[in-house]
């Protein structure tokens, strides 16, 4: 039996908006209803949103592309009336056009933004991946179709031999918070992690970089080690949120720096000057 | 009824288009049957790499339906309500800009169209009927703008409008002094750059350019899927832009953001650090290059006593000496790409004052390196995959590839006017002439064409009285772009036509105004990525060369017409249709451009139409011939590039430099100029005439930084797809209006009171624009991001070319002065601004 499912790989995203509109292109003005009414101006079934982290000159952006995520456990599922959302054989949960009419609430029974409400229709509306393509035939959703550097993969969980199922048993696929207690049909690679950066200066040596480094940060539990880059850059990647961490720096003939440094803070901790020992 | 599928080709990428009921209902990348397809396969570091199966489109291209629909088409012939054609009547042309507009018929507006052309070329000669294209809106060998278009005006004879190199100026202007490529307009040959670069790489310099949004020009997304390779291979990239831009967000890596204007001295204090530490390629330089002894020691300060040393360097552009240092030696040490502009890049560094010592540092740079070596390039990253070289089509660049010059026609007529006008500087030659620049805009036959000197009017010629405008997107494209407005309320124009798809920036101005239809409701034939002539194999920017049967998917809408039958319509009344047309449709001249090409040897007509796309594959057996690979190692040219004047002779070995090498003292320039001190001989650093420290920054402390927009072509798609109004980069809507985004640091922002979202006013003493602010670490202090391109001009008094817009055309502020005394290049990057909350 067919189980559809979508990986979403982060680093590769360039956030281009192909997905969302080839979504707007394949939804709007087309009703392709049981599985989806038309959908308006307004409406992203497919979001792509912007995460924009650290300060100049140490910034990282990333493109998170959020669809529904057809969860295994659907919150909106619960919040309908008369059955007015239903998931099919297939795993795709579909929002009927007919019988959802007026419900609001399922719009804010979702935890990720995916379902919105068309006022002039008085319905809630959502991606279906594409359903009535599936059923036509299609092997994948129009997003998936239109992006460019294959960050998004879609197919049959249950088929061993299909990309995405592949992806799930070789890779570290995650859920998008809010978690929730079992991973999404649509799950991640790659979501944008706390991270600490900095640059590392010599105070005696101001007009060379200094590479090599040792850079140590520490939590209660653990250390971890990076060295200073030839830009005296450092850097460290993948931290727990919301905790606190020991920055220290050791360079022979340095006086060692330490600092704290937390992760709901600036990521880029600047530009530290070691001053000589003596 | 079922549904039916047509083929058509866009500007950034093939398309099937699906049709119901008379009603486009999808747009998609072409789906072509998989049997088609035969990938080609790099080998590098034990891996193969090749492309998926697809094609991969620009976003924007996915908004093509919503462009067909838009609410923003001209639907019907208009005419300005106070314009009066008659022999008495009143034109009121100062009131071009705020007057409204009142359907007329067909007929009426043929016959003021024709009537006018045919009273201004009676009374003055043709050179008094100037007409002007806009760049890019549709594809298509028929209807693209050198085509059908030029066809009909040499025809009449016009004084056509020169283009400049608006995107790439510096390496026009200047690279070309330096290693030849004037056949390319200064951009360096693309191939086998992407085996190249995978085989052989270790680093890309990215400096100052985004791939990721310019896109080869016209290649959509083919070449995204290389650079996740090179990143996935561990290629380590850097980032020189004042702007953290998207190739920069997609791959990560090291950003430098030195100042608007400082880009050359950064380069001088890295070639400083070469000399002094003797990390250049000397054996290189030795047998490769002329004039390097001199430019060492101007590097080293022996002749203005100022060595351009990092620490110099550091004081112009903000970068620490230490991290210029860090900089130049890492690139020393590794095989680097300079991935610099030049397709795919057309950032900000080559379009500002003196652009053209920067395009010419970043030749002489690799040359240092040893341009051409293993790894070794300048690449933009957005062409050069494998490709099949020896199959032809003609692109709309090439004399076949027009009906205006091909020779599928039984004859082409030529325009007998000498005359000529200048793009950026049209509205000066109109308002204040006699005017006079130097070079033939696209100077692609000789060095020294870019030496021509020009004079409006020409002795012997009439001034312009008749402005038949095609397109309009100028108000967001070049520079200073008041004065367009200015020109357009000038009684000196008696007559004004616009012809276009949509309503546009300029299209208010007109007198007429001619309803075009899109290429969706006509039929042609292109092929995708492939402009040839000066851009020859631009198609390597793609993963499968695709030549399309662009069909008539719908009849035009509202009361459209093609532009070959507008034009059609036109030859009757004046009595040349018949040499117009020689009875041809525009599906008969589709079919005779292919007839003319190679493609009649792999296919048939009929299995064309029918299939409506036929994919040229890479050769299966392929050897390698990277660009410039020959010249490094001193052997004959041996890559596929027809222009190249000397290939093929015996003096195959060289550049096209006058001394057949790259030149560190350019021979073009010390011939014709050599006491030009704003484009000398050898490049200098030379501060901005518009910069950071410019007497003007004490009142207009910001500069701003206007690169290629990602999110349209250009105008193309932005205002006209409302779509692209939700793409929150794109444009932000606030209260209803979606405003053109302004990127500024958050200091600045703190500094003024603003917040992310407000509206504000980006001015100066030439304008201001209404933008959205968008507050983001992405941009250094002092810079202010926001792109040239929008197709919005929305004047808050419309008719007043002073009055503050809310469209977003930041073109309104930048400068209109020329790149340097001898260069008519255009510089928007050079442009000091003051932002303040709107609270209008």
């Amino acid at each position: 039996m067919t189980r559809y499912g979508m990986v979403i790989d982060v680093e590769r995203c360039t956030g281009c908006f192909n997905c969302f509109l080839a979504c707007r292109d394949e939804h709007s003005g087309n009703d392709h209803r049981p599985v989806s009414a038309a959908q308006p101006d307004g409406h992203s079934w497919i979001k792509v949103r912007e995460v924009e982290r650290g300060s100049y000159p140490k910034v990282k952006v990333s493109y998170v592309p959020v669809p529904c995520l057809h969860c295994t456990d659907a919150p909106c599922m619960d919040a309908a009336i008369g059955g007015a959302i239903y998931r099919r054989a297939d795993g795709i949960v579909i929002i009927d056009p007919d019988k959802a009419a007026g419900q609001h609430g399922i719009v804010s029974a979702c935890p990720y933004g995916a379902v919105f409400w068309n006022a002039a229709e008085n319905l809630p509306q959502k991606c279906s991946f594409c359903a009535h393509l599936l059923d036509d035939g299609w092997k994948e959703p129009r997003c998936v179709e239109a992006c460019p550097v294959q960050a998004l993969v879609f197919g049959d969980l249950d088929d061993p031999r299909s990309d995405v199922a592949r992806l799930c048993a070789e890779k570290r696929v995650e859920a998008l918070a809010p978690k929730p207690a079992e991973l999404p049909p649509v799950g991640y690679l790659g979501l944008p992690k706390f991270f600490f950066a900095g640059e590392i200066v010599l105070g005696d040596k101001p007009d060379e970089c200094p590479e090599g480094v040792t850079v140590r940060l520490r939590d209660g539990k653990q250390t971890v080690t990076a060295f200073t880059d030839n830009y005296g850059d450092f850097e460290f990647n993948g931290l727990e949120a919301d905790a606190e961490y020991v920055l220290s720096i050791e360079q022979a003939g340095y006086k060692p720096r330490e600092l704290r440094v937390h992760t709901g803070a600036d990521p880029n901790v600047g530009t530290i000057v070691m001053e000589p020992a003596a | 009824m079922a549904a039916q599928d047509f083929t058509s080709c866009t500007n950034a990428g093939p398309i099937t288009v699906t049709v119901e009921d008379g009603k486009v209902v999808r747009v998609r990348p072409l789906v072509a049957e998989q049997g088609d397809f035969r990938p080609w396969t790099i080998e590098a570091g034990g891996r193969s790499y090749s492309p998926p199966k697809k094609f991969n489109l620009a976003p924007f291209v996915f908004s093509e339906r919503d462009r067909l629909y838009s609410q923003d088409r001209i639907k019907t012939p208009l005419k300005r309500v106070n314009f009066d054609p008659g022999p008495a009547g009143k034109r009121n042309p100062e009131s071009r800009g705020k007057a409204g507009y009142e359907p007329i018929g067909w007929d009426e507006a043929i016959e003021i169209v024709a009537g006018e052309l045919k009273r201004v070329k009676d009374a003055h000669g043709p050179s008094a009927i100037a007409a002007m294209t806009s760049s890019h809106h549709n594809w298509g060998m028929v209807g693209y703008k050198m085509s059908a278009f030029t066809r009909f005006f040499n025809l009449i004879g016009h004084t056509p409008v020169l283009d400049n190199p608006d995107s790439w100026e510096g390496w026009h202007w200047g690279a070309t002094h330096s290693y030849g490529f004037y056949w390319r307009l200064g951009m360096p040959e693309p191939y086998d750059m992407l085996e190249d670069a995978l085989q052989n790489a270790e680093m890309i310099v990215f400096w100052s350019n985004d791939p990721d949004t310019t896109r080869g020009v016209y290649t959509g997304q083919d070449a995204a899927i290389w650079r996740q390779w090179l990143k996935d291979k561990g290629v380590k990239m850097v980032f020189i832009d004042p702007f953290h831009n998207y190739t920069a967000a997609a791959m990560g890596g090291k950003w430098i953001a030195p100042r608007i204007g400082t880009d050359t001295a950064m380069a001088m204090a890295i070639a400083h650090v070469w000399i002094t530490e003797r990390t250049y390629d000397q054996e290189y330089v030795k047998d490769r290059t002329v004039g390097f002894d001199e430019f060492r020691d101007y590097i080293l300060g022996k002749q203005d006593g100022c060595p351009k040393t990092p620490a110099w360097a550091a004081e112009q552009s903000g970068i620490a000496a230490r991290t210029i240092k860090a900089l130049a030696r890492e690139w020393a040490s590794r095989r680097t790409v300079l991935s610099a502009g030049a397709r795919g890049g057309e950032g900000g560094a080559c379009r500002q004052a003196y652009g053209t010592e920067w395009a010419r540092m970043m030749v002489l740079l690799q040359a240092m390196q040893g341009l051409g070596k293993p790894g070794i390039s300048i690449w933009g990253t957005s062409m050069g995959a494998p490709v099949n070289a020896d199959v032809g089509f003609p692109g709309y660049g090439d004399p076949e590839g027009r009906i205006s010059t091909t020779r599928a026609a039984v004859a082409c007529p030529e325009n007998p006017v000498t005359q000529r006008l200048y793009r950026p500087i049209v509205p000066d030659a109109i308002l204040n002439p006699p005017i006079h620049w130097l070079g033939d805009g696209f100077c692609n036959r000789s060095l020294d064409q870019q030496f021509t000197p020009h004079t409006y009017p020409e002795p012997g010629c009439s001034e312009v009285k008749l402005w038949y405008r095609y397109g309009g997107s100028f108000m967001g494209t070049m520079t200073d772009t008041s004065k367009w407005a200015r020109m357009y309320q000038s009684p000196k124009l008696e007559f004004v036509v616009n012809q276009d798809v949509w309503w546009s920036s300029e299209t208010g101005f007109a007198d007429i105004i001619l309803p075009a239809c899109t290429q969706l409701e006509r039929d042609d034939i292109g092929e995708w990525g492939e402009p040839g002539g000066q851009t020859r194999h631009g198609n390597s920017g793609c993963n499968f060369r695709v030549v399309v049967r662009m069909k008539k998917c719908i009849s035009p809408l509202w009361e459209s017409k093609s532009d070959y039958e507008i034009f059609t319509l036109l030859a009757r009344r004046l009595g040349v249709e018949a040499q117009y047309t020689e009875g041809n449709t525009d599906r008969d001249w589709a079919r005779k451009i292919f007839e003319i090409s190679d493609l009649p040897k792999r296919v048939s007509w009929e299995e064309f139409e029918r299939k409506g796309y036929h994919i040229i594959n890479a050769p299966e057996h392929r050897k390698a011939t990277p660009g410039l690979r020959w010249f490094a190692e001193g052997r004959a040219c041996d890559t596929p590039d027809p222009r190249n004047p000397k290939r093929g002779t015996v003096k195959a070995r060289e550049l096209g430099t006058d001394s057949g090498k790259i030149e560190f003292v350019s021979g073009s320039l010390h011939k014709v100029f050599p006491g030009d001190t704003q484009r000398p001989p050898m490049p200098h650093f030379i501060p901005s005439w518009e910069g950071h420290q410019s007497p003007l920054a004490a009142k207009y402390p910001l500069q701003l930084l206007s690169p290629h927009p990602r999110f349209s072509f250009h105008t193309h798609y932005d205002k006209h797809a409302h779509w692209m109004d939700e793409v929150p980069l794109h444009r932000v809507v606030k209260d209803g209006y979606a405003y053109w985004p302004a990127r500024l640091h958050p200091e600045d922002a703190r500094a003024r009171g603003i917040e992310n979202g407000d509206v504000i006013k980006l001015y100066n003493d030439r304008g201001g624009v209404l933008c959205a602010a968008v507050v983001t670490e992405r941009v250094r202090r002092g810079v202010v991001h926001s792109p040239v391109s929008s197709a919005k001009y929305d004047p808050l008094e419309p008719g007043n070319p002073h009055s503050v817009d809310r469209g977003g055309c930041v073109a309104l502020l930048t400068p209109g002065r020329m790149m340097s005394q001898n260069v008519a290049g255009m510089a928007p990057n050079s442009c000091l601004i003051e932002v303040e909350k709107w609270n209008g």
